[in-house]
């Protein structure tokens, strides 16, 4: 008999700390953005970066299965971005974000967006290293979304009900979203947006430059 | 959820701890899964079964050790037992309620040779 008591995770935690302290010396902001596939996080991106880039430094790591196309769209705004393709991987992991690090090459001090493989399940056991999971969920997917796939809405510091403007022609009942969401995780902090027609944007472009200005803060 | 990904993690951890420890065969695994870890323990036996093959661990029995999930209640100010991340405190009904137990994963004990 051999007692091991190792977390299954370990190697993947491991990783993770690297990645951590990466960004800790370097000042630098990273958000592990997750969601189901068509949440509109690229879109998000994308109009975040537009109103930010001439401010920050960003870059951007795209997870995705397969093709290169949201790296694409993403460098179409004028910033670095790495596409990783999972193939058969449903999630991003620790190591790879390590790797893309050293090809990316992000400044001291940016904001490093990890758009992860769009899926609610896995990505939510994968700590990648950053400061925080943020979660995007839109109106369109209906408002029992947090306690369908409670693991990541647990997870998550931030969540983003996204395209807003939708909810005329929807019976998306928001309210109940918002109190699903806390019920899985009391301490969540909920934003309505629509990245398509800018409506809320102003208070995600807010918490995003306050957590920037948390990162340069040195403690002794 | 990534059953086959957490199977070939624990086969890695064998081959690591199988130079250190010195044996060369796995006859037993004993895993700690607590019931908040979103692990599928049928999914898990499957996986573990196909990624083992051909490994140190070829035909290995798999003995899962349920954790239940336990949470501090904040209004109770006591712990409480909760099977989902979204059940309400069975007490008061409260879900200000923070998970400090049955979300772990972890290989416990192996039996080698």
């Amino acid at each position: 008999m051999v007692q091991i008591e190792q977390d299954i995770l370990a190697k993947n935690n491991r990783y993770a700390a690297e990645n951590r302290r990466y960004f800790g010396e370097r000042g630098m902001l990273a958000l592990n953005l997750v969601s189901s596939p068509g949440s509109g996080k690229t879109t998000l991106l994308t109009e975040t970066i537009a109103r930010l880039k001439d401010d920050f430094d960003i870059a951007v790591i795209e997870g995705d299965q397969q093709t290169a196309r949201d790296a694409e769209r993403i460098r179409a705004t004028g910033v670095p971005a790495l596409q990783i393709n999972t193939g058969k991987g449903c999630h991003l992991d620790a190591h790879r974000v390590g790797h893309a690090l050293e090809t990316l090459q992000p400044k001291n001090h940016s904001l490093l967006f990890i758009e992860n493989v769009g899926n609610l399940v896995c990505p939510s056991a994968f700590d990648l290293g950053e400061a925080h999971k943020v979660v995007i969920l839109s109106v369109t997917e209906g408002e029992d979304k947090p306690i369908k796939y409670p693991d990541m809405f647990h997870a998550a510091d931030l969540m983003i009900l996204n395209k807003t403007d939708l909810l005329p022609y929807l019976d998306f009942d928001s309210e109940q979203c918002i109190q699903y969401a806390k019920q899985v995780n009391p301490r969540i902090k909920i934003l309505s947006l629509s990245a398509k027609t800018g409506e809320g944007m102003d208070s995600w472009l807010r918490w995003l430059k306050a957590e920037l200005e948390l990162q340069r803060i040195d403690y002794a | 959820m990534h059953e086959m990904s957490l199977c070939e993690s624990i086969l890695q951890v064998l081959e690591q701890q199988a130079e250190a420890q010195q044996y060369s065969k796995v006859k037993t695994v004993w895993l700690e899964i607590g019931a908040l870890a979103s692990v599928e323990t049928e999914a898990l036996r499957f996986s573990f079964d196909v990624v083992m093959q051909g490994s140190l661990a070829d035909h290995a029995q798999l003995e899962i050790i349920e954790v239940p999930g336990q949470a501090w209640c904040m209004p109770c100010s006591r712990n409480v037992v909760v099977q989902q991340l979204y059940d309400l405190c069975p007490h008061c009904g409260s879900h200000q309620l923070q998970v400090n137990s049955g979300d772990q994963m972890r290989i416990k004990e192996l039996e080698v040779e």
